[in-house]
């Protein structure tokens, strides 16, 4: 029988700027998207105070001033950086690791059988949170949909204890009662549309999604949506690594013609890599939920000092957008470069595809403020010749900076930015 | 000669051949002669001379381990009046208190029902020769 833990981190974004910044502990603090724009992450203060997830900077503005709350532009590099150390931690605690998104991660625990459960998702919360000072919560269940769901309920506090729940603990009754009050809209795949059109249907909660009838649900809705249901009814459909069924990962790269020895022409490379690549991405309406970029020097090339590194960045929110993934390539190609080598060969992967479809809009990320550029780019390129429209990361070298007015320092990503202690 | 200190990359599944964690060649490793959890293990700066009988000098890197237990003696990052400090732990049954290595450094005392965070336990100090 199967098995899963979702662990995720709390309040993420605001987490990883109170481990360096411990006076923001307790304090209202809400991190802003790109340009400053919105609310992207919300402390526990900020949300009493009942503001909204994506609510403008400047619509908060006399909230903030009136409670003090504490605004930051996002920090991605740190955020990155604590998201590999919290995936690096959790993969030890099994054999079988997903990473989800920047701060959420399945776990197989299938064999875990003689385990007591809880004690087991305690001691992960408790090295997580003293090892890189997050919190986390982690939910339990048969099916990946019923662990996403039991992580909830901890988070919420619903049921379990202190962060942990594991539904496999409660009575087949304990857990229809506890179903019944869940709204459906908080099941993992359930978007608003859906959402709305069940409520519509009189399945307003995950108690009645769970009992409804099969057949009718294929038939109104999807295949989806039935497999969703045998997963709250604890048969495991999916397993680990495979989000939505179908989706695979996009490469693409290339050998050199000639050696490359410095980061320019690489930056370059996989700049356009990337443009091949989310090209690809949106003409089959996906986002990517995942950059993976690498670069390797000539196995074959006798003699020759090897070098071969791959980084795989998971992305605060999905997306298609050429423009952010590039960004994210070249962090993470800058992370990975080292002087001194011949460089024969490049590539970027993206990866952890869902459906446009499926994942609930963002009022405020990049992916919506170029949605018409990347269409209007597509069918340029499309009519003219790939590349007629590019990124100027392609090949021009040229400025290119989003404003992030109150970004924290790159406290483990900068030498000169590093935390001091007296 | 620059001693480069690799970034965590964890095991790539794209199929692309997987990429080992260390260097290949048979240099010494300084990362893994200094570092023994990468994940816990930050980077933070020294500043002041609060702790210059340890060794430890304004400007000095400090490798700092956070999955380690803080014990009597180690030398801690603790957190005091949420600003992170640098010193020596002296905690016995009856009593915590954070020393400094500098007699212009009192000792910091904790009382009954006053709790000590400690971040981590500072395990090197790299001190550079140059300026």
């Amino acid at each position: 029988m199967s098995n899963f833990a979702l662990v995720d981190g709390n309040n993420f974004y605001v987490s990883c700027e109170r481990v360096f910044n411990p006076k923001l502990e307790g304090k209202p603090v809400v991190v802003l998207s790109n340009n400053d724009g919105c609310a992207v992450a919300r402390s526990a203060e900020v949300k009493a105070l009942g503001v909204k997830m994506g609510t403008p900077w400047f619509q908060m503005k006399d909230l903030a001033q009136k409670h003090g709350i504490i605004a930051l532009s996002s920090n991605y590099e740190l955020y990155a950086d604590l998201s590999n150390r919290m995936m690096g931690i959790l993969g030890t605690y099994s054999p079988d690791q997903e990473i989800y998104s920047i701060d959420e991660c399945f776990l197989s625990l299938d064999g875990f059988e003689r385990y007591d459960l809880l004690d087991y998702g305690k001691e992960i919360r408790q090295t997580v949170k003293q090892w890189i000072g997050i919190p986390v919560c982690v939910g339990m269940g048969r099916s990946k949909t019923l662990a996403k769901l039991a992580n909830h309920c901890a988070k919420k506090g619903l049921a379990g204890l202190e962060g942990v729940c594991d539904l496999n603990r409660l009575s087949a009754d304990e857990r229809s009662a506890l179903f019944s009050k869940i709204p459906v809209n908080e099941i993992w795949g359930v978007g608003p549309n859906i959402s709305r059109r069940l409520t519509e249907r009189g399945i307003a909660h995950v108690e009645s999604l769970r009992t409804a009838d099969a057949k009718t649900l294929r038939r109104e809705f999807s295949v989806v949506l039935e497999r969703t249901m045998a997963e709250l009814n604890g048969i495991s459909c999916m397993s680990l690594e495979e989000a939505v069924p179908n989706k695979q990962q996009i490469m693409s790269s290339r050998s050199f013609g000639q050696y490359v020895y410095t980061l320019e022409p690489l930056g370059e490379a996989v700049a356009s890599y990337i443009a091949i690549a989310a090209q690809k991405l949106r003409s089959q309406g996906s986002l990517a939920g995942m950059v993976q970029v690498y670069i390797r020097t000539n196995p074959h090339k006798e003699n020759a000092p090897q070098y071969q590194r791959g980084l795989s960045i998971p992305l605060p929110e999905p997306t298609d957008d050429t423009l952010r993934l590039t960004a994210i390539a070249r962090w993470g190609l800058k992370k990975i470069f080292r002087p001194g080598f011949a460089y024969q060969k490049a590539g970027v992967v993206l990866m952890n595809l869902r459906d446009t479809g499926t994942v609930q809009p963002d009022l405020f990320s990049k992916h919506r403020d170029n949605t018409r550029l990347m269409q209007v780019m597509d069918n340029i390129n499309a009519l003219w010749g790939r590349g007629t429209l590019h990124t100027a990361a392609e090949g021009v070298h040229k400025e290119w900076k989003m404003k992030r007015e109150k970004k924290t320092p790159g406290f483990t990503t900068r030498w000169d930015q590093l935390p001091e202690v007296r | 000669m620059k001693l480069p200190l690799p970034l965590y990359s964890h095991v790539v599944r794209a199929g692309f051949p997987s990429p080992a964690d260390d260097y290949v060649s048979e240099a010494l490793d300084l990362n893994e002669h200094l570092i023994s959890r990468q994940d816990a293990t930050f980077f933070l700066r020294a500043r002041g001379h609060s702790m210059m009988g340890a060794g430890i000098q304004d400007g000095d890197l400090l490798i700092v381990d956070r999955s380690l237990t803080p014990t009597h003696q180690s030398v801690v990052i603790a957190l005091v009046d949420g600003e992170f400090t640098v010193k020596r732990l002296y905690k016995r049954a009856d009593r915590i208190r954070l020393l400094s290595e500098n007699p212009d450094f009192p000792p910091i005392e904790f009382q009954e029902g006053q709790e000590l965070q400690i971040w981590g336990v500072a395990i090197h100090v790299i001190h550079s020769l140059r300026p």
